[in-house]
């Protein structure tokens, strides 16, 4: 838990700095303007949306395999953490594609596969929520993060093959022009301000995790 | 539970033909699959402007989207069936493998959910005015493709949700993000086929359809296991 709150406090500190880096000390992008700058916080919280998601995956297999519940605690943890960084991704997404796509929502295979993150991680959380007995909860949840992990590929490339077959005319490529290289670094430093702010917030959800079932433990021994 | 593999598919069979056979027998749950099915198709028409987009033009769509929402009513009975009168504790008390048991349900629910698929065709072609004419055996195999890979994983997640809370919203919530991949996919091959287009011209969704259906079924037949786990 205390891991948890250094974690946090770091990350919080590291975005900060990320922010004043990225108004302060890194150039304006020539064409999209300052509405550039939502990008470091949409691609790293991005970045590690799609890691809390790999990793409730991998971890709901390994709970499978080896049953240990503290594999289902951290997939928990993971997952709510995650649906907040996808929230993230989904609001700054439209905020910077007004202005740049010139409309809110586009079906781009990310985009897409980000919004059904979302909804997978709701439908798992919600299954959680919904179940009661420790150990049966462990257990469909972890089928539905192992399937649920292995569905955001198929998604990637069904909405793409979709595109393809449907093109838009005048989009502004989302792989953007290549970035110079200060643009780079700010990225790459809030990224890893992101990851240490998803470490922290997962550390923390999952030390309360475990007080959870540490007093569930005690209160079924009381009884 | 080891078995061999024929004892598997043997007592996999049964399961799937006890399925089958009851519902015949009632006959309630077909019924009630093919006229909601055909209802929808019939909302369909209504929803939207007529004066800017022929029906022909929603047919696809219109017809896979109706596929989906009987095969989620279909499914959300699968387990919940059997949970009347204990019927699931003589079913897990079988000697059978739980593999067999996943295979039989699967194979249950998708013969119900082709079933209803195959009612809901001539209908559509009734309401919406298309011709099938040269576009019947791509449309039979895109419709099978498609469905294997949904209902497998719907297999799963319908005994999964049976003895969850608030279950009959739960099982879409779950499902309908899985059925994004073979819904496209199948929408886009019925179009193509339907304006004439070779079948051949689509192989690139076949065989995302194809990948999707290993895929799913392998995985759905590994973790279903896990549920009975007690």
């Amino acid at each position: 838990m205390r891991t948890g709150r250094v974690l946090i406090v770091i990350g919080l500190l590291g975005v900060t700095a990320a922010y004043v880096r990225a108004i302060a000390f890194t150039g304006v992008e020539a064409v999209q303007g300052p509405a550039q700058k939502i990008m470091y916080v949409h691609v790293p919280s991005a970045w590690c949306a799609f890691m809390a998601f790999s990793l409730v995956g991998i971890c709901s297999g390994l709970y499978l395999w080896l049953g240990d519940r503290r594999l289902d605690t951290f997939s928990e943890a993971s997952a709510e953490v995650g649906i907040v960084l996808t929230g993230l991704v989904l609001v700054t997404g439209p905020i910077w594609g007004k202005p740049i796509w010139g409309t809110w929502w586009q079906w781009e295979p990310r985009l897409t596969s980000t919004l059904f993150l979302f909804f997978l991680f709701v439908g798992y959380l919600t299954l959680r929520r919904a179940m009661f007995d420790p150990a049966e909860r462990a257990r469909y949840s972890a089928v539905v993060g192992i399937l649920g992990a292995m569905l955001v590929p198929f998604i990637h490339l069904s909405v793409y093959m979709f595109r393809t077959i449907h093109p838009r005319p005048v989009v502004l490529n989302p792989e953007g022009p290549t970035m110079p290289g200060a643009f780079v670094a700010t990225l790459l430093f809030s990224l890893s301000a992101f990851t240490v702010l998803y470490l922290g917030l997962v550390t923390t959800r999952y030390g309360l995790g475990r007080l959870r079932e540490l007093r569930e433990a005690r209160h079924v021994s009381a009884a | 539970m080891k078995a061999s593999l024929p004892g598997t598919i043997a007592a996999a069979l049964i399961i799937a033909g006890k399925d089958l056979r009851s519902e015949l027998r009632r006959r309630t749950a077909l019924v009630s699959a093919v006229v909601f099915a055909a209802l929808i198709l019939v909302i369909f028409n209504f929803a939207r402007d007529p004066t800017s987009l022929r029906a022909e033009q929603l047919a696809p769509s219109a017809f896979w989207i109706t596929c989906a929402f009987a095969a989620v009513t279909a499914l959300s009975r699968a387990f919940a069936v059997e949970l009347e009168h204990g019927a699931l504790d003589g079913l897990l008390l079988a000697p059978v493998p739980r593999e067999a048991l996943f295979l039989g349900k699967f194979l249950g629910n998708l013969v119900f959910v082709l079933l209803v698929e195959s009612v809901a065709l001539p209908l559509f072609v009734l309401f919406f005015n298309v011709s099938l004419k040269g576009a019947l055996p791509g449309i039979t195999l895109v419709a099978l493709l498609a469905t294997v890979g949904f209902v497998a994983v719907g297999t799963v997640f319908s005994a999964l949700t049976a003895r969850v809370r608030f279950n009959e919203l739960m099982l879409p919530v779950l499902l309908l993000p899985f059925m994004l991949p073979p819904l496209a996919g199948a929408a886009q091959v019925t179009a193509a086929l339907l304006n004439g287009r070779p079948l051949l011209e689509s192989a690139g969704w076949l065989r995302l359809l194809l990948v999707y259906d290993i895929t799913f079924v392998t995985l759905s037949l590994l973790v279903f296991p896990a549920l009975f786990d007690e």
